[in-house]
């Protein structure tokens, strides 16, 4: 790497206005590598992998549920499973980086997320309380995944990517009929999770 | 030339507080652009190894280990080696005194902003 060739050697002796410049670049460049290098670690793999191990056994379960009432119950209950291995694992990695200060990547991903759960969840009792159950699938998969966007923004590119095929498979799922939407829950919290769980444990450690 | 005199500078006074008892001081060690990348990069994680360092940053294997030496020195970073099969890994961790040297020139450079804006 070049050295910074706008840094003066003695920066005391400069205009202060230079030097109030230069301590904005710098703390930018401090930022800047630490969330770059904080991408290493923000989104857990191994997490991911467990949330769609849970998610495979959810579709087995809620496949074999007799009433529609139940099959949401299962996939609920699937979600807050979800949330806390995404939580739990998050927080494990995060405590490898152990000042508060350092822990922008996560809280930034979190921050995006969150708003897509939370409509989704309130999408959900609309519909079910409208009876439109045969959308409900779709709407998670397609809020999950904008979620997993604009969280995934600003860490490696592959959290995006992930994003991008939740929607596809949510936007696909919401023309589907209800009958097949197993699979589609399936494929995507299962399948998806596991994939890019395994993608990122493997290639940004854990 | 002046890079030569900061080096020797900071050979005599490496991990001296000099934030502390002057504000107007900088640390001269961090200053180096590279090496606040370095220190910057490990505060965001646990440890990087060499390679994840020299990816990260940009830079050469020579110049990636000069200045992570240079931090070594000065105890801000340890280094551990080790194999991963075959292959030789070097690991570097920030210490708490890198991690407290790297909080006084982020307090250092606010300082400076805030004096801007008070003028």
């Amino acid at each position: 790497m070049k050295r910074m060739g706008s840094v003066p050697a003695h920066p005391e002796s400069r205009e202060p206005l230079a030097l109030h410049a230069h301590a904005m670049a710098n703390l930018r460049f401090i930022r800047d590598t630490m969330e770059r290098a904080g991408s290493f670690t923000a989104v857990p793999g191994m997490g991911g992998m467990l949330m769609g191990l849970s998610a495979l056994i959810a579709a087995f379960l809620a496949a074999r549920q007799p009433s529609l009432d139940a099959w949401l119950a299962i996939w609920m209950s699937e979600a807050i499973v979800a949330v806390s291995i995404g939580v739990a694992a998050a927080a494990h990695k995060a405590r490898a980086v152990k000042a508060p200060l350092l822990t922008g990547p996560g809280r930034k991903f979190a921050l995006g997320l969150a708003p897509s759960i939370f409509v989704a969840a309130l999408v959900t009792v609309v519909l079910y309380r409208a009876g439109l159950y045969g959308v409900i699938p779709g709407i998670w998969l397609l809020l999950y995944g904008t979620g997993i966007l604009s969280g995934g923004a600003f860490s490696v590119p592959i959290v995006p990517v992930m994003g991008v095929c939740f929607v596809m498979l949510g936007a696909i799922a919401l023309f589907c009929p209800l009958e097949w939407s197993h699979w589609f829950l399936a494929a995507g919290f299962g399948g998806l999770h596991i994939i890019f769980g395994a993608l990122i444990a493997a290639r940004y450690g854990g | 030339m002046a890079k030569t005199n900061a080096l020797r500078q900071e050979r005599r006074s490496p991990a001296q507080s000099v934030a502390e008892t002057a504000p107007a001081k900088l640390d001269r060690l961090i200053h180096e652009r590279l090496r606040l990348g370095i220190l910057s990069a490990l505060a965001a994680n646990e440890s990087l190894t060499f390679n994840e360092l020299k990816k990260l940053l940009k830079t050469t294997d020579g110049n990636l280990s000069v200045h992570a030496r240079k931090l070594e020195d000065a105890h801000y970073v340890t280094c551990t080696k080790s194999f991963e099969g075959r292959l030789p890994k070097t690991e570097y961790r920030l210490t708490p005194t890198g991690r407290r040297a790297l909080e006084r020139y982020l307090d250092h450079m606010e300082a400076l902003i805030q004096a801007m804006r008070e003028r």
